[in-house]
């Protein structure tokens, strides 16, 4: 039996291997020929134009803007929520909670997408009387409802961790409820309310099909009103009828967003390290 | 235990094996414009009933298509345009298969309802950017279309002869997309196959011709491009695909174009 459990274990280990190989060898090309600071730096990505241009700055900004919004607005109502499930909601309330959450992280992401394109998109175009709501801005509250459920969960785990007599020495030291919960609990659940947040910034720098309905697409430098494409949408939109350095640069793209990936799991590995240690 | 992981290896194994076993006759694949999917759809359909042979639609877009067929990937391409002269030095042919009208559209909130193609050029290249100058409301004009090397772009920009000069507002991915976000925006303008157009927007004449199979047709519309089968010039095709070939580009065909929502060529 055990030749088994080893097997597939190895099998998981060969796919990454195999993927990261395969982009290496598929990405590389087009960044020798295109010249690894023009094509990170180009500011212009005209990939099918008599003379094409192959600059993804503009494609590696939307997805720092859009990520680094997606946090600013998620990241405090999930800490938040969590911080309720874990250390205040009545049972009754709690189980109705976790159970919409654990929904909201099971819609499919094409669900988000339209339900932006249809509803959200053309809000924001009422709300701030702009010519067309399809804009960075729609993206980022869109990836701030989707990173909800992994910082909601991952955060709580970290909460119901802290030992109770951390909580209880508070309490005995005359602290209030709230006080001992952010100051002393949150506290002692820092590690792992961070790993949330990286975790949600690993969902929402690899989404790709809702922000590609809501963001308009285009290769914009990033304004938060302004149509913009992001690294995953750049691939997803252009593959399919992509061909020569075209394609390459595609593969390219996606090279450099498995790089951040790569760099977003290792801050995440050290970081659970770091709680280990605590713990 | 070393039974079960001989056996697991095995099995992977014959999947390989099987992988192989793809091909078979009375199958033609066809690879290309997803465009042209209605099309293939009803098409092949009725080739099954007439024949039993299987059509396979693989829809990847124009480029992929001709790609493909060249590298032998498939028996039959298929792209929404015309073939380019290096293609056809490659040694493809197209033949048309059938006429798509690509329509304009815009919201139905829009008193707009003629322009010419050169209006329509001015509007996409931002030459126009208020709908007042072309007598519609006080609003800036929504520019949507399709993604880079889409066939309807490809078709929409030759034809308006605007290639890589329009300022797009949006970029969509799909014919779908193109027209919720039209029906969804009253500043909006788009593109869009007319076979995929429903009541949702409004459709607009272009120099005064309404879009419509007659006027597609007898070539009085002016944005409209052609469905095109490609083949390769040093493998004549056999037996099913050849069959499928010569259904298609038949008279006999030209209902189900119809049906499909294409206009089917003048034979």
């Amino acid at each position: 039996m055990h030749g088994i459990f080893l097997f597939c274990g190895f099998t998981a280990v060969a796919f990454v291997l195999f993927l990261t190989g395969y982009l290496l060898i598929a990405g590389l090309p087009a960044i020798r020929k295109i010249g690894l600071i023009p094509f990170l730096t180009g500011i212009v990505w005209n990939s099918t134009g008599s003379d094409p241009q192959y600059g993804i700055a503009p494609f590696i900004l939307t997805s720092f803007y859009g990520t680094f919004g997606a946090i600013v607005l998620g990241v405090p109502v999930g800490v938040l929520t969590a911080i309720y499930l874990a250390k205040m909601a009545p049972e009754g309330v709690r189980k109705v909670l976790r159970t919409a959450v654990d929904l909201l992280a099971g819609i499919p992401s094409v669900v988000y997408g339209l339900v932006g394109m249809m509803v959200l998109v053309p809000a924001v175009q009422k709300i701030f009387n702009l010519p067309h709501g399809a804009n960075l801005f729609s993206a980022i509250l869109v990836l701030a409802v989707m990173i909800l459920p992994t910082v909601i969960s991952v955060s709580e785990t970290a909460l119901r961790a802290v030992p109770k007599e951390y909580e209880e020495a508070s309490l005995a030291l005359g602290a209030t409820k709230t006080e001992t919960v952010m100051k002393v609990s949150v506290h002692a659940a820092s590690s792992g309310i961070a790993s949330a947040v990286v975790m949600g910034i690993g969902r929402a720098i690899g989404e790709a099909m809702a922000v590609m309905m809501v963001s308009g697409n285009v290769a914009n430098m990033p304004g938060l009103f302004t149509s913009v494409r992001f690294l995953t949408t750049a691939v997803a939109s252009e593959m399919a009828y992509s061909s020569g350095l075209q394609r390459q640069a595609l593969f390219s793209i996606a090279l450099v967003l498995f790089g951040f990936v790569m760099v977003i799991n290792l801050i995440l590995n050290a970081l659970m390290k770091k709680g280990e240690r605590k713990a | 235990m070393k039974k079960m992981l001989a056996l697991a290896l095995s099995a992977v194994l014959m999947l390989g094996a099987l992988a192989g076993c793809g091909k078979t006759t009375g199958t033609v694949s066809t690879d290309g414009s997803t465009s042209m999917e209605k099309v293939m759809e009803i098409l092949g359909e009725v080739f099954r009933e007439k024949t039993g042979n299987t059509v396979n639609y693989n829809p990847t877009g124009s480029g992929s298509g001709i790609q493909a067929v060249s590298e032998k990937r498939c028996d039959i391409g298929l792209a929404s345009r015309n073939l380019k002269d290096e293609e056809k030095a490659n040694g493809l042919t197209g033949t048309v298969v059938a006429i798509d009208g690509i329509a304009i559209v815009v919201n139905k909130e829009n008193p707009v309802s003629d322009l010419t193609v050169e209006q329509i050029a001015k509007l996409y290249t931002g030459e126009i950017t208020n709908w007042s100058e072309l007598g519609g409301n006080d609003a800036p004009v929504v520019r949507i279309g399709r993604e880079a090397a889409s066939g309807t772009r490809d078709g929409f920009e030759s034809i308006t002869k605007t290639a890589e000069k329009c300022l797009y507002d949006q970029e969509l991915t799909s014919t779908g997309d193109v027209i919720a976000a039209v029906a969804g925006n009253a500043n909006a303008i788009g593109y869009a196959s007319l076979s995929a157009v429903g009541d949702t927007v409004k459709v607009l004449s272009v120099g005064g011709v309404t879009p419509s199979e007659e006027t597609v047709q007898n070539g009085t519309y002016a944005i409209q491009r052609n469905f095109v089968l490609v083949t390769r010039d040093d493998t004549p095709l056999t037996g099913a695909a050849k069959a499928f070939f010569d259904f298609a580009t038949s008279k006999e065909a030209d209902e189900y174009i119809i049906k499909a929502g294409a206009v089917p060529v003048v034979h």
